[in-house]
Formats: structure tokens, sequence, C-alpha cells
């Protein structure tokens, strides 16, 4: 069996490969302390021919299983290219980060974006507003298209869009126009991060917990006037490139 | 550590010696673990070593003599101060602290949070009084370079004498006119303090002493930047040599830093480098890093990067000319000499700024780099702006770039490393494919 372990800011994705690259195991875990130890428990009795990790706290599993380790913009590549070998372009948006990587066609990847530390226009930003519209993330994800107004946050800060959801709340607009509003900041900001590599790109997949944000993807595919394709397990692709790296530095 | 042996010298500084000696063990500390632990550094680094740590104890007592004699110590933050004439005074001239997380809640209490942050690290080392720099700083002086400097030295002005040079943003003929006024009168500042006149061969002298300096930080920027195969020093050690030039005299800084580069010199031709083969060699562009701000330092050469040149203020824009002193007989000959090199500096404050992508594009073909890191600290919006016409201006010629825009808190170092990491090995797959493609072809 080859593993990659993704240990993401949010959750913790597990992804087991046999012989033939198949996917035969896998596993999301939300992310809390100790998780190296989470990680080895569910590992233990498994065999384990190569694990490589990666993600933000990679070097953690590194530590605990003497493991290679690659960053998440070359797993993320490795993941998409193993889902579609004509993806050209990846948009990922995590727990706390969001991240446009251009590929190469053959699983490495030739340019890449990342947000600086800011949780605005991150899958954390969308946690808060749902969170304070009382609302399950699985319904605030799709609501958005029964939207009767395009409101807008203007906000740089995932802090200040808060309060403008408030201010929203407190003008009693619907909860599908507020939806609306906060789909459509994050899309324009990874609109405007995503534009100048969609211009060239055809076959867009879109990875992260974002990915199973059906309005998300509506609206970005709108701004960019691309067709963006959500990845199978979109939330595992980090963990699916690492244990792919694995399997090609076996033989 | 020199902060305990001095202690009632900084006590009469005013410093707040308990929290200052533990802010410096700390510091020493993080100075051990970061650049003391890194294999094979050059013998040379042993006197950076003890300067660091007397950086804040005896450096400040050497100061604090010529003090008593009637001889100018002014802190400054930027490169735009004419150090030549300090220097010229007998006196001399400083970077003050800047560049640490810690003081900057303490500036937060009287400057807005979404502003750069070596200028709320500095006001705050002033509200603790934990820079001995600063409280041995007969004035503080400040310029105009951007928004947030030229405001805050107003509220600064209320704990510490300062005075401000105003540095146009122009570079027409009336504002270098300007320019050149604001140097003739900060030579009546030292003379002030001196309580004597500055004469031309005390100026002179001082060109010559920091002319020296910056030809030594050449030689070192040559040998750190332009042997393809052979990094001789770690970018983080050049950093550090660097930030010390803005605190040691300059006479046996320029001496030690000589040593260090006889030193390089000999590794070259012996082939020692720090680095593996085929280590991806980066500059770094944009905002100055101000001690101990080390941060994108480690993320690159703990990832498999090294980086041979800053181009920032704390670096090649600080050395990069000298002053010409050929035929100078009359003192306004002499300021207009200063002026020609402190205009030729290529800050972002000045618009337009062309001249700075020329030199960077031109800088990175002599050292035949692989790649470029423009880092911004959060709210300096001149480097900020600027960074969108320079890396249009590299990708242009297709040269890998890397933006950053960090504060100094810890946090997102994590996050940093890991782009960091995404971006060499980008370069590293870029540098093979095109290797693999030449072996092909032959």
């Amino acid at each position: 069996m080859f593993w990659g372990v993704d240990v993401g800011s949010t959750y913790t994705k597990i992804c087991g490969l046999d012989e033939n690259r198949n996917i035969i195991d896998t596993q999301v875990i939300p992310t809390i302390v100790n998780q190296d130890e989470i990680v080895k428990d569910y590992l233990k009795g498994k065999q384990i021919k190569m694990l490589v990790s990666t993600g933000y706290g990679r070097h953690m599993i590194e530590e605990v299983f003497s493991c290679p380790v690659i960053s998440e913009i070359n797993a993320h590549a490795k993941g998409a290219y193993n889902f579609l070998n004509s993806s050209d372009m990846v948009i990922d948006l995590g727990g706390q980060d969001s991240k446009i990587i251009k590929l190469d066609l053959s699983g490495g990847f030739t340019d890449f974006k990342m947000n600086d530390k800011c949780a605005a226009g991150t899958g954390r930003f969308l946690e808060i507003a749902s969170n304070r519209m009382g609302l399950k993330m699985q319904e605030f994800s799709k609501i958005g298209f029964e939207a009767t107004k395009e409101l807008s946050i203007s906000s740089m800060c995932a802090v200040f869009a808060e309060s403008e959801v408030i201010s929203l709340i407190a003008k009693k607009e619907s909860a599908a126009n507020i939806c609306y509003a906060v789909h459509d900041s994050i899309a324009s900001r990874l609109a405007s991060m995503a534009k100048k590599f969609a211009i060239n790109s055809e076959n867009i997949i879109f990875t992260g917990g974002g990915a199973l944000n059906p309005f998300l993807i509506h609206l970005l595919s709108k701004k960019l006037q691309k067709n963006i394709q959500p990845a199978k397990h979109p939330q595992l692709i980090g963990a699916i490139g690492a244990a792919c790296a694995g399997y090609e530095v076996f033989d | 550590m020199g902060v305990h042996e001095h202690k009632d010298l900084l006590e009469k500084l005013g410093v707040d010696v308990p929290r200052h000696a533990k802010m410096m063990e700390m510091g020493f500390e993080s100075y051990k673990n970061q650049f003391m632990s890194q294999e094979n550094r050059p013998e040379a680094m042993k006197y950076f070593n003890w300067f660091m740590s007397e950086m804040q104890g005896q450096r400040i007592a050497e100061i604090n003599k010529l003090r008593e004699n009637k001889k100018p110590a002014i802190g400054a933050f930027c490169i735009f101060v004419p150090e030549e004439l300090i220097v010229a005074a007998g006196g001399a001239c400083f970077g003050l602290c800047g560049g640490s997380p810690a003081t900057i809640a303490d500036a937060e209490t009287e400057l807005p949070r979404n502003i750069c942050p070596l200028i709320k690290s500095a006001h705050g080392f002033k509200l603790q009084k934990t820079c001995a720099y600063t409280q041995s700083s007969d004035f503080i002086y400040g310029e105009t370079t951007c928004e947030a400097k030229k405001k805050t030295w107003e509220i600064l002005g209320k704990h510490h004498p300062v005075k401000v040079m105003n540095i146009p943003h122009m570079k027409r003929e009336k504002d270098l006119k300007l320019w050149k006024e604001e140097l003739v009168e900060f030579k009546e500042h030292l003379e002030e303090i001196t309580e004597e006149k500055l004469s031309l061969e005390q100026m002179k002298e001082g060109v010559k002493i920091v002319n020296a300096k910056r030809e030594a930080l050449q030689r070192l920027d040559r040998l750190r930047s332009m042997n393809p195969d052979i990094i001789p020093i770690s970018g983080k050690d050049g950093l550090f040599i660097t930030q010390m030039g803005f605190l040691d005299d300059p006479i046996r800084y320029t001496q030690k830093v000589n040593e260090l580069c006889d030193e390089l010199e000999k590794r070259v031709e012996d082939k020692i480098s720090v680095f593996e083969k085929q280590t991806p060699r980066l500059m770094v562009l944009g905002t100055p890093f101000a001690p101990p701000n080390w941060k994108l330092h480690t993320a690159v050469e703990t990832s498999g990067g090294a980086i041979v040149n800053e181009e920032s203020c704390i670096g090649h824009r600080y050395y990069k000319d000298n002053v010409d002193l050929d035929n100078v007989q009359d003192e306004d000959t002499l300021m207009q000499k200063l002026l020609d090199k402190y205009s030729a500096v290529d800050c972002a404050c000045f618009t337009p700024n062309a001249p700075r992508i020329d030199k960077v594009l031109k800088m990175y073909k002599d050292r035949k780099l692989d790649g470029v890191i423009y880092y911004t600290l959060s709210f300096c919006h001149t480097y900020n702006v600027e960074a969108h016409l320079v890396t249009q201006a590299l990708e242009n010629e297709g040269i890998p770039c890397l933006v950053i825009e960090s504060d100094y808190s810890p946090e997102d170092a994590g996050q940093i490393k890991t782009r960091v990491e995404a971006f060499l090995e980008s370069i590293s797959f870029k540098n093979k494919a095109k290797q693999f493609k030449q072996n092909q072809e032959k």
C-alpha cells in the first residue's frame, strides 16, 4: 500500500493506493492536537510500502514516520493529474488558504499563487458566515441559487466582512440573498487570483472543501467564463497526490 | 552578554534594564539557534557572533564615549540619512531597532494597527525603552519616505527629540534643489551638537570612511552572488553582516568585512560552498529586513534554496553607489556629490521609479540567478504597489518570481515555507527540464 497523508488546518486527509494505483482507502478526520498520534493509530497494522506527507502539518508526520514530504502545491498538482490527466489548472479552496496552480500536463506545475496570511477569501470565511446565519454548510452552499438580489460584501477582511453579514441580517435581508453576497465576495477574490492562469486553461479542476460547494462553483465559472469541474473526492486531492508521489518514487 | 556588564550605563540612558536584558538574552538565543547552528560557517563570522553579543552592550558604551566628547549620536530608519557627515563630525550613525514583534502591542496604544510593522516595532521600542540605540540618540532623524513614517515622527517627537529630513518624491531639478538644502541643514544640526564648524577636510574624510565600508560590502555581494557554482557563505549570514553595518563602528566593521571577504575569496578558489550544487540561487527584492527579522531567509535556506543578494535598503540599495570625491574643492561641490549619490537611490517612494526595474533585471542577469522573491512588509504601500510593475517586467523576461507579503508575527512562517518550497520545486523542475532538453539536442 502507498499512503498519502495531508494534514490541513481544518481536516487531516489520508489516502491509500494499491499496487495498481487504485484508491482503496480514504479517510477525513478533523485536525486537532496530537494529530500525529491519530494518524499513527489509523495506519496501525496496515501494510505501508511508502508514505508521503503534505499539507500544513506535514513536518509533524515526517518526524513520527521519518517519511518524505512534498509541498501541498506539488501534491495538488499530482492529485489533479491523477484525477484527470488533461487538467491544466487547479483552484483549491481549503480551510485557511486558497491556491491557484498552473499545471504542466505531466503531473508537475509551472506556476502558482497562494493567499497571504489572511482568512478572507478562504473556506474559513464561509464557515464564519454560515455559523452566523445558523445554517449547516450543506444548506448554505445551495440556497444562494434562490437569491432575488445581488447584494455584495465589500470588505477585504474576514472580520469586517462578518460585521457586514451581521448588518445584512439586521436589515432583514433573506438568507438566500446574504448567502449570495458571501459567496460572491469569495468568488471575486478567487477569480482575481485565478484570472491570469485561467485565460490559457481549458480543464480547470476545483479541489479542497470549496469544491463541495455548488453555488461557489457556479459563481466562479461565471466570473472566469470558464467551465470549472469539481474533482472527485475534492478534499482528498492533496492526500491522493502525496500517495501518487510515493508510488512514483517507489520503483 | 554585554548588557549585564554595562547595566549602570543602560540605566543612565533610561533603558528598562530587566526587560531589555531579557529581550537581548532571547535575541541571542534565537541567533545561536538560527545562525551558529549553520554548518561550515566561515571562521571570520566569529567577530560577528561577538558583535551580536555586544551589540547592546559594548557598542553602546563606545557610542556614549563619543557623546561625552560632544560627538553626535544619530539614530535613523533610512539610508537617506547622510552617514558621511555624522562620521565626519566624529560621531556615530546607527539604524534603530525596528524588526521585532515584541514591541508592537505597545506601539498600538498610540499608532493604528494597519501600518507597517517596522514603524510600529520602532515606535514600540521607544515606548518600552528597550533599545539602547534609541536611548543613546541625540536626536532621531526621520524622513518623509512614506505616509506612516512621516506621521509617526510627530508622535515619536512626544517621547524623544526628532528631526525630519524632507525627501522629495520626484527627482526633477526643483526637487533636487530642495534636497540639497536639506543636506546642508543636516550638517548644521550636527554643528549644533559639536558646537564647531565641520570643515571640508573632515567631510571628505567622513566620505572616505563610508565609501570604504560600501566597497567592502560590494565585495561581499560579489563573493556571495557572482560565482554560480560556489556560494561561500549563507544568505542568512550575508544579511546579518549587512544588518550589523548599520550599528558597528564603520572603520572596524570595514576591516572585519574585508577579513571575511579574504576568507571567502579563498573558499571560492578552493571550491568550498555552503550549499549543494544545483541549489537554486535567489535574489530578494523589496522592503528592508530590520534585525531580528530573519524569517524569509530561514524559510528559504531550510527549504533547499539560497539567497545570494538582497536588493533592499538593508542590502544592495545601501551600498551600491559611492560618493565621488574627484575634484571636490569646496563645500558646495561636496554637497552636490552627496546629493548625486543619495538621489541615485531607487526607493519606491519615488515616482516614477523605472531605473529600479532596469537595475533589477541587470542584477539578475549579471548574477545568473534562478529566481526572485519580491518581499513586502504588510501595509508598505510604496513597495507593495510597485510590485506590480516589477513583477510584470520579470515575467516578460521569463524570470520566476514569488511575491510574499508578511509582517513580523511568527504565525505565517509555516505558510511562507510552503510557498517557498513549492517555488523552489518549480524552479528545480524547470532547470532540470531545460538541462534534459539540452542533453537531448546534443
